[in-house]
């Protein structure tokens, strides 16, 4: 292919495991890398794959287990260590310092000094700018972490190992953050870097970036090692069900439907967001029943405000929001809620659920004041328990026990809470705002399938999505939002990425609401 | 009479930099914990013991240094168990601060009773062995200048140790690291910067400062220890510091509005105004009240301050 020989042994982790307690987070596993690879770790939420890295990381400390660097045998007892191995770790949350500068947060922990401990400043601006050339990462060394973009911060992440020297660089789930075009800037960034020698271990669940940029795959389920692919001689399906350990399929099977009235009308909406800018900004918009309509837009087009002001959460400055012909503006969420609306929020945790309840009563948070969960202000607990147990049976919560708090559930389980309590409310319209974000294969598939088991009940559907793919897959009729805008509205069948790439944009597109 | 209005200012002017320098010395304490993400609202205690510490070894020692030296030493050694309890064991450091600040005074009151046959306040330090006035020499007799700014040294030493501190915290390595601890301090320890040595670090030099402090008090502005000596200026210079938005410079300028509002108290006590003393010794508490209330505003504390760390949470 490219001249790489991947023949050399960079990093060898032998019969890894790592307990916390009980529970055995990595299992006996096998990892082997070669110089100027790039190596996926795949694996579905709470596999392990972050811990294994950690491990080789010396954040923690592997309960058995042996750790090879470029063949020598390494005790990697604490970070210091590895990056004196030339491991460096780009972290799924930046770990970044957000009042300093860009050049401040790549020296930090081994900073350029002049005199006793005083900082040089300059020497450290110029040799974040000559790495910065010789990577093609551009960065402002004298920007602050808390005004840049994110793509940004996360070259400076990057840049941060590269300045200590990493030849071996571990990327933690590095797009789950990103834009479309992000993503493409940061496949060209890996590549730049393994074609100058070094080699990048990505964590990712995401199969489609593995396809793209990866030369082996190893696969990770449930804290054991299952086997170590050649990307180029497998497809996305079989690492899919290895994955996950059973067939997983991608097409969300839905059939052709006709769509009924309009139930949801939108009409030249403004919603200010939290800077009292207008982050909505004269948007119109409408959904038929039997129809999941996407909207596909860059983060911060106005896509959560939309939201919140449907929802009753938002003050609507101007225009009108219609619900099965009846004006529902600025009325309050419970109105709302009642008037048949149901919505799965962008943020479970915050929003969908309240974490230190049970899921029992988290099932009954929209409807415990009124019968049959309570009478005259006292909770009925036991048809609250009855409600739950039926619900966490028809939607396969596990544990399957409605006693158990909501934060103790892994994101899949949260979301299929949310999901049956949205969903049982039997509501007209029915509200997904970046419903599968975080989300594994298998939660994804339950997810997108409940959203067309409503739309073929005749119901509503709003996606909103980051996830261009999601809105592709599962939307009939896709509206592009920019700047707060509809800029155009396709067909599903129609639409590919690259025109939506293109919308999203905020190129090209007729602007069709006014 | 408009040597009467100089005369006047002079003095407000003196007795606001006199009152001043135990407050920025603390609150320099409290700078240096926040900003590596400990709070410290112990300061009071500490200050406390400074306070004792101080009078008590220069009383027997006649060395007012050697007093002011094992005055921060010992609010070290009280800031110690606050960081042995909030940095390794995690504890919640608003109760730790609390406790310590039950601590410190009881602890000074019954060494008091012990070193000075049961009396609750030490002895009096002789008038020359007090802190020095070194520019007392140089500064001519009755100038204005001289009236404000013949000081005792520990006056002199706490601007001296504003610059110091704000050089430090923004010119060094030693600086840059302490920030990164107190704002994302997981950051910090993924670079292999050791975040429980430099909390330790900022949490016993805080102790000192506050420690100081204290000293300050007891060894130049009054001579001895007494019970009521500190009185809430812990707290008044925890309040600096906040209104100071945890800068050292900042702080430094809200200590000496306070010193002024303590500064205006002495002056007005001693003129024919008929207001009563209890009325008057509120004022500085009130405007820390007032301006904690109004001009604070959104000042931004750094991220991790009153942050636990502990290595394995997620």
């Amino acid at each position: 292919m490219d001249g790489r020989n991947f023949k050399e042994k960079v990093v060898e982790m032998k019969n890894i495991t790592k307990m916390f307690g009980d529970f055995k987070a990595n299992d006996n596993i096998n990892l082997t890398v070669h110089k100027g690879e790039v190596h996926a770790l795949l694996g579905e939420n709470g596999a392990g794959k972050t811990t294994l890295m950690n491990v080789l990381y010396g954040l923690y400390q592997p309960t058995s287990g042996e750790i090879y660097i470029k063949g020598k045998k390494v005790n990697v007892e604490n970070p210091n260590v590895a990056i004196e191995n030339g491991i460096g770790m780009v972290h799924q949350h930046f770990m970044l310092v957000e009042p300093f500068t860009v050049a401040e947060n790549i020296i930090l922990g081994m900073e350029t000094t002049k005199g006793i401990g005083v900082l040089d400043r300059d020497k450290a601006i110029e040799d974040v700018e000559k790495l910065s050339e010789q990577y093609g990462l551009y960065v402002d060394p004298n920007a602050k972490i808390q005004d840049i973009t994110v793509g940004m911060q996360q070259r400076v992440e990057i840049l941060k190992a590269l300045y200590r020297g990493a030849d071996i660089l571990i990327l933690d789930e590095p797009t789950a953050v990103l834009t479309p075009q992000e993503i493409e800037d940061l496949i060209k960034i890996i590549k730049n870097l393994t074609n100058e020698g070094k080699t990048v271990i990505i964590i990712t669940h995401k199969l489609k970036e593995i396809k793209q940029v990866a030369d082996y795959c190893t696969i990770i389920r449930r804290g054991k090692y299952i086997d170590t692919v050649k990307v180029s001689e497998t497809t996305e399906e079989e690492l899919a069900s290895k994955m996950v350990g059973r067939e997983v399929s991608f097409k969300v099977d839905k059939e052709e439907r006709e769509t009924g009235d309009t139930v949801l009308k939108i009409d030249n909406l403004v919603v200010r967001d939290n800077r009292n800018i207008k982050a909505v900004d004269g948007l119109s918009l409408e959904v038929k029943s039997g129809e999941i309509l996407g909207i596909a837009g860059v983060d911060g087009n106005g896509q959560s405000e939309l939201i919140e002001a449907i929802t009753g959460l938002r003050e609507v400055e101007s225009g009108k929001v219609y619900f099965n012909s009846k004006d529902i503006t600025n009325k309050t969420p419970r109105e709302i809620i009642d008037s048949g609306i149901s919505t799965i929020p962008e943020d479970r945790q915050k929003r969908g659920l309240v974490l230190e309840f049970t899921i029992a009563e988290n099932t009954v948070l929209e409807n415990y004041d009124r019968e049959p969960f309570s009478r005259k202000g006292i909770l009925n607990e036991n048809k609250i328990k009855e409600y739950a147990k039926d619900l966490i049976k028809k939607f396969d919560v596990r544990p399957n026990n409605e006693k158990i708090k909501a934060k103790a559930l892994s994101g899949g389980n949260q979301q299929k809470v949310i999901i049956a309590r949205e969903v049982s409310n039997d509501p007209d319209l029915l509200i997904a705002a970046q419903p599968t974000r975080g989300l594994d294969v298998g939660a994804i598939e339950f997810v997108h399938k409940s959203l067309v088991e409503q739309r073929d009940k005749n119901k509503a559907v709003l996606l909103v999505s980051l996830e261009l793919d999601e809105v592709l897959n599962v939307s009939d009729r896709i509206a592009v939002i920019y700047e707060g805008k509809i800029v155009d509205i396709i067909d599903a069948e129609e639409a590919d990425e690259k025109t939506l790439g293109l919308l999203m944009a905020g190129r090209g597109g007729k602007r069709n609401e006014n | 009479m408009l040597d009467n209005i100089l005369e006047s200012l002079a003095f407000i002017l003196g007795t606001t930099l006199m009152y001043s320098a135990p407050l920025i010395y603390t609150a320099l304490g409290g700078v240096i914990s926040e900003n590596s993400g400990v709070v410290n609202i112990g300061l009071e205690g500490m200050m406390t013991i400074g306070a004792f510490f101080g009078a008590t070894v220069g009383y027997y020692s006649g060395n007012p240094w050697l007093g002011f030296l094992v005055g921060g030493l010992a609010g070290g050694a009280l800031a110690l168990l606050h960081a042995i309890a909030s940095v390794t064991f995690a504890a919640d450091q608003v109760v730790s601060g609390i406790a310590i600040n039950f601590l410190g005074p009881g602890l000074a009151l019954f060494l008091s009773r012990m070193f000075f046959d049961g009396a609750t306040m030490t002895r009096p330090i002789d008038l020359e062995d007090k802190i020095p006035r070194s520019l007392d020499k140089i500064l001519t007799k009755g100038t204005f200048i001289e009236k404000v700014f013949n000081q005792y040294d520990t006056v002199y030493l706490a601007f001296i140790l504003v610059a110091i501190i704000w050089f430090i915290l923004y010119k060094t390595k030693l600086g840059l690291r302490i920030r990164a601890v107190g704002e994302h301090p997981k950051a910090a320890d993924t670079l292999g910067i050791n975040v429980y040595n430099i909390r330790y670090l900022c949490v016993f030099l805080s102790g000192v400062f506050a420690g100081f402090g204290g000293a300050a008090m007891s060894l130049a502005v009054v001579s001895n220890f007494r019970p009521t000596l500190i009185s809430g200026q812990g707290f008044i210079a925890l309040a600096a510091m906040i209104f100071g938005k945890w800068k050292p410079q900042g702080a430094m300028l809200a200590c000496l509005l306070f010193g002024a509002a303590q500064g205006l108290v002495v002056f007005l006590g001693g003129t024919e105004f008929q207001v009563p003393s209890e009325i008057l010794a509120m004022i500085p508490y009130v405007l820390t009240l007032i301006i904690l209330m109004g001009f604070v505003g959104r000042a931004t504390p750094p991220a991790a301050d009153g942050v636990p760390y502990e290595k394995d949470s997620n």
